[in-house]
């Protein structure tokens, strides 16, 4: 037993060596290989021909970080799921009713996030025409 | 030869073959390329690459060597570390992940207790890729798409792991080929019927394959956050996409169809047959498939296979729990 961990250990060892002298060779012979060539408008961002105006790194909708907040509250609760999930025969109802009183919890906290529009991404003005509509 | 213990011997064939694990998957990503492009063509009356090689099957050579040889250039306006670094993050992790399949009864690299919980990692990690590519590249177009891309991989992800929890509460392990050997009487595509469809949708949307490629949308963003790279850096956002199905097909079948058992083939077969089914499956749902709109999107992952895997989950356990106590 002891043999075959060991042997495993070299095995993983190696693997993430390989993948990563791999990575490293793709990006060392390709930059070694390729020709070089000059143009008079090659230093700009690729904008399908318009030429660009003002800097790339620019505002974006709050929506993203929103995103990003609640990915880190469900992500986490995940995680104590999957203890949970691992152990169920282990802890018995006790943990099912524990593990359901939490999912409700979660589940209450993602209507709420509906409710107050933290999950909708249509434009304001499509979602006021669509609730005219019905 | 006395250096060459029995301990040696067994390091050295495990160590071959995890390489031979390594190889045969950057080589199936990467004729993969050639594969989609062949079916495609199929399912929509062309061609496709029939030139180079019989039926076309060189065309994945002429296109390495055209990528090598191309310039490798890196924008003046990037961030030039991040830049050359997206490209390896995008292809390694997920190459990383191909250790914790068990192929057969004796081949697979590593054999981990924490088996899925690895996967997840990678998959977490490969969401910097297309982060630090947007970033860097300094393109609004490249922007955009990477944060399109990163805000609809994180929703996805939170009920990826969430769908395969309803199969380790069956198992009571994390452990892959634990795994395997609980479906030797039932594949968990029965009882865990939800958490199939919920993991093959979570599956394409992380790999962001269509039909939820709106980070890669071609009318509007011009290819989203790769479209600084060029040459084999842009070849290794490709191959890692192309890794990523293959990947994802095998855990399917590894996860919900048995891995490697099933009557009469030998149990390489079997693992081999069930991931190309899925690898097709992939290219048929990009052939048959419209885009849908993002918010369309980002509303079917929270709305509904958020608590759809959460409901899946509790249901699960509480069947355990009544066939446990039921047999006791």
């Amino acid at each position: 037993m002891i043999v075959e961990q060991v042997a495993q250990h070299w095995a993983i060892t190696l693997f993430v060596l390989a993948v990563f002298g791999l990575c490293a060779f793709m990006i060392g012979a390709a930059s070694l290989l390729g020709g070089r060539a000059w143009g008079h408008k090659k230093d700009t961002p690729y904008e399908s021909g318009i030429v660009p105006a003002g800097d790339a790194h620019q505002r974006f909708s709050v929506k993203f970080y929103l995103v990003a907040m609640l990915f880190v509250i469900f992500d986490v609760e995940a995680l104590y799921l999957f203890a949970w999930a691992v152990s169920v025969r282990e802890s018995g109802w006790a943990g099912f009713v524990e593990a359901s009183i939490f999912i409700i919890v979660l589940l209450v906290g993602l209507v709420y996030l509906n409710r107050i529009g933290a999950l909708t991404w249509a434009p304001r003005k499509r979602i006021k025409r669509e609730t005219e509509k019905t | 030869m006395s250096w060459l213990s029995p301990l040696a011997v067994d390091i050295i064939i495990a160590v071959l073959k995890a390489i031979v694990i390594l190889l045969v998957a950057v080589v199936a990503g990467a004729f993969l390329s050639f594969v989609e492009r062949r079916l495609l063509a199929l399912w929509q009356d062309r061609y496709g690459p029939n030139r180079v090689g019989p039926f076309g099957s060189l065309q994945l050579a002429a296109d390495m060597l055209k990528m090598f040889f191309k310039e490798d250039w890196i924008p003046s306006f990037a961030d030039k570390k991040l830049f050359v670094l997206a490209p390896a993050i995008a292809l390694g992790s997920l190459l990383l992940s191909f250790m914790i399949i068990p192929i057969t009864p004796t081949w697979g690299v590593a054999d981990l207790n924490i088996g899925i919980l690895f996967f997840f990692a990678m998959a977490g990690i490969n969401v910097y890729a297309v982060l630090f590519a947007g970033y860097s590249s300094a393109n609004k177009y490249a922007l955009l798409g990477a944060m399109r891309a990163s805000a609809q991989t994180l929703s996805y992800e939170v009920f990826m792991g969430l769908s395969l929890m309803g199969i380790v509460a069956m198992t009571g392990s994390f452990n892959m080929r634990d795994i395997v050997n609980a479906q030797t009487d039932v594949w968990f595509i029965i009882p865990q019927f939800f958490g199939f469809c919920t993991f093959i949708i979570a599956g394409i949307a992380v790999t962001h394959r269509a039909p939820f490629d709106q980070p890669e949308a071609e009318q509007e963003l011009a290819d989203g956050y790769h479209v600084e790279y060029s040459g084999m850096k842009w070849g290794m956002f490709f191959v890692g996409e192309y890794v990523g199905v293959v990947l994802i097909s095998a855990l399917i079948a590894t996860l919900f169809f048995g891995g490697w058992h099933g009557p009469l083939l030998p149990p390489f077969i079997w693992f081999l047959l069930k991931t190309c089914f899925f690898i097709m499956l992939f290219v048929l749902i990009r052939a048959a498939l419209a885009r849908p709109r993002y918010d369309a999107v980002m509303n079917f992952g929270w709305k509904f296979c958020l608590p759809l895997t959460l409901l899946n989950l509790l249901a699960t356990g509480a069947v355990i729990l009544l066939h446990a106590s039921a047999t006791t």
